[in-house]
């Protein structure tokens, strides 16, 4: 799940400035379980800008923004709205909101900001435990993320800095470690936790990622 | 091969350690800005009242005027510096080029050190760089001694550190900072300075663990010079790792206010006492935050005098 949060309505409203005619894109999925893009909020928005003197042309709501070519069939089914539209405001993440630049030309704004690949631990509750990396190393660690969970990525165990379980720079926070550790320890897996991983590849996924399926049949046979 | 300061003014740490005297080092904070007079002046206060002074890097994540900048200083003011280097703030490249550097200007001793988060200084916005970490730090100043890079590439001369770092006594929990601390003697770490201790007893218990480990890396006792019951309330509420026992906290707050810093003083002189009759470790690390004057009149009330040692 992409967890998003809203940017401030002032923030909507002044990249907004100059465009009356609005046309509003919501997400069935992350935003919408993050309450930023969803059928919801997306009608919260129309009457916002509404109520500001703009015109909404039109809305949508639709599974995977972040589908591009889905995303040019949804355009193509609302044509006229989105013909009359001097440009579009996107209700779910970043991913979704460039998707929709590759369906117009005309101004495209984001309407919330992305934070992080997040997991659910329960309604309205979301945390970090992947920052996809590109080589995962979870198997070595119990499979609890050194990478993500700890704040400085440390491969090689705690830093000093934590503090009954806590991490230094939060006592919200876990210290990764102190769960990677306790983890390796009731596995019986101490002896991960005594070896020495060296630096990590950080451009195992060289910016920006591409990943494109190898076609089959391809090469012989 | 030709390295441009040849001339040292003084022992090396590794000198000292290995010659089984007991290693007494202090601290110097570097300033905000390029005004150095009050640092050079602790320089010159300490560089022949210690054996070596560490050289904080952006230290709690405050951007500061620079460790090796400063380590160079002491060299040319006739002291003996110990380089603090982290990897939050230069990633595996810029730390190895800086280490080429420091080795050719006589930087002979590396304390290898993870680094704050961010957040805990004043440049909140930065990006945390954290390429490498302390173990891998050692693990490169190793690869750098025997001529590679950590890309691998051979070096057109190769360095060679007294390699440290550090380990926190009072953490709690305390096994896996003992499994790091295995770890790090096995990524080459060749001695140690801890974290502040104020805790004797505890720092006892830590010692026996850690003998127990290896009985050939050298440990020195981090002490941070109390000065206040404000600042030890806060210490034990704000600082991982440390705890400033009950006996030590009512001895602050029954000191009269203007006598706070003299106990504060005679405190750690009786701490260093402790550690040298008792034999507890090989060295001693003064930490006197931004009171580096007292730090004299420390070791003349702890009766030691490195010169005669
Ligand atoms: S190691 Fe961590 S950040 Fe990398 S892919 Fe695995 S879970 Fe994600
Ligand atoms: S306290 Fe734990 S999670 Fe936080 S930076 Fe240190 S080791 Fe990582």
């Amino acid at each position: 799940m992409i967890i998003t949060t809203s940017k401030p309505f002032e923030e909507v409203l002044k990249a907004l400035e100059g465009e009356d005619k609005v046309f509003i894109v919501g997400c069935g999925l992350c935003a919408t379980t993050c309450e930023t893009g969803g059928e919801e909020q997306v009608a919260e928005m129309k009457a916002k800008l509404e109520a500001e003197g703009k015109t909404v042309t039109g809305t949508v709501v639709y599974e995977e923004v972040c589908h591009e070519l889905n995303t040019k069939r949804k355009f193509r089914e609302n044509k006229e709205a989105v013909e009359a539209a001097d440009g579009f405001l996107v209700m779910c993440c970043g991913a979704g909101t460039q998707s929709v630049r590759e369906a117009t030309e005309k101004p495209v704004h984001p309407a919330c900001n992305t934070v992080f690949l997040g997991n659910i631990q329960r309604h309205g509750h979301f945390v970090e435990k992947c920052s996809l990396c590109g080589e995962c190393v979870l198997e070595d660690f119990g499979a609890i993320c050194p990478v993500t969970r700890c704040h400085k990525g440390i491969l090689n165990g705690p830093c000093g800095g934590t503090d009954e379980g806590k991490c230094e720079t939060s006592k919200e926070k876990d210290c990764g470690w102190t769960l990677i550790y306790n983890q390796l320890e009731k596995m019986g897996k101490l002896d991960r936790f005594r070896r020495i991983y060296g630096p990590k590849n950080w451009q195992a996924n060289m910016k920006p990622g591409r990943v494109i399926f190898e076609k089959k049949g391809e090469g012989g046979e | 091969m030709t390295v441009l300061i040849k001339e040292h003014a003084k022992p090396s740490i590794q000198e000292i350690l290995e010659s089984g005297k007991f290693l007494v080092t202090g601290e110097i904070g570097p300033p905000k800005g390029t005004d150095i007079d009050e640092m050079i002046e602790h320089i010159e206060l300490l560089k022949d009242k210690v054996h070596a002074m560490n050289i904080t890097d952006n230290q709690s994540s405050v951007m500061r005027y620079p460790s090796l900048g400063t380590a160079i200083l002491i060299k040319e003011l006739g002291g003996e510096p110990n380089l603090q280097v982290t990897c939050r703030d230069r990633n595996r490249l810029a730390i190895e080029a800086d280490l080429l550097f420091a080795y050719t200007r006589g930087i002979r001793s590396v304390l290898c050190l993870t680094g704050d988060s961010i957040p805990a200084g004043d440049h909140k916005e930065a990006k945390a760089v954290f390429d490498l970490e302390s173990v891998q730090l050692l693990q490169l100043i190793c690869n750098m001694e025997e001529g590679r890079d950590s890309g691998g590439n051979e070096l057109k001369g190769g360095v060679k550190f007294f390699k440290g770092a550090i380990v926190t006594p009072e953490a709690v929990p305390i096994e896996p900072q003992m499994l790091k601390f295995e770890k790090k003697i096995e990524a080459g770490a060749q001695w140690f300075q801890t974290q502040a201790v104020y805790d004797m007893d505890n720092f006892k218990r830590f010692m026996e663990k850690a003998r127990k480990i290896s009985d050939k890396v050298y440990i020195c006792c981090g002490l941070v010079l109390l000065t206040s019951p404000g600042q030890i309330k806060y210490m034990n509420a704000n600082v991982p790792g440390v705890f400033v026992p009950e006996n030590l906290a009512r001895e602050m707050e029954d000191a009269p206010k203007e006598e706070r810093l003299n106990y504060g003083i005679r405190i750690m002189a009786r701490q260093i006492r402790q550690l040298i009759d008792e034999k507890l470790c090989d060295g001693v690390h003064i930490m006197a935050i931004g009171k580096e004057s007292v730090v004299p009149q420390i070791l003349e009330e702890a009766g030691v005098d490195i010169t005669k040692m």
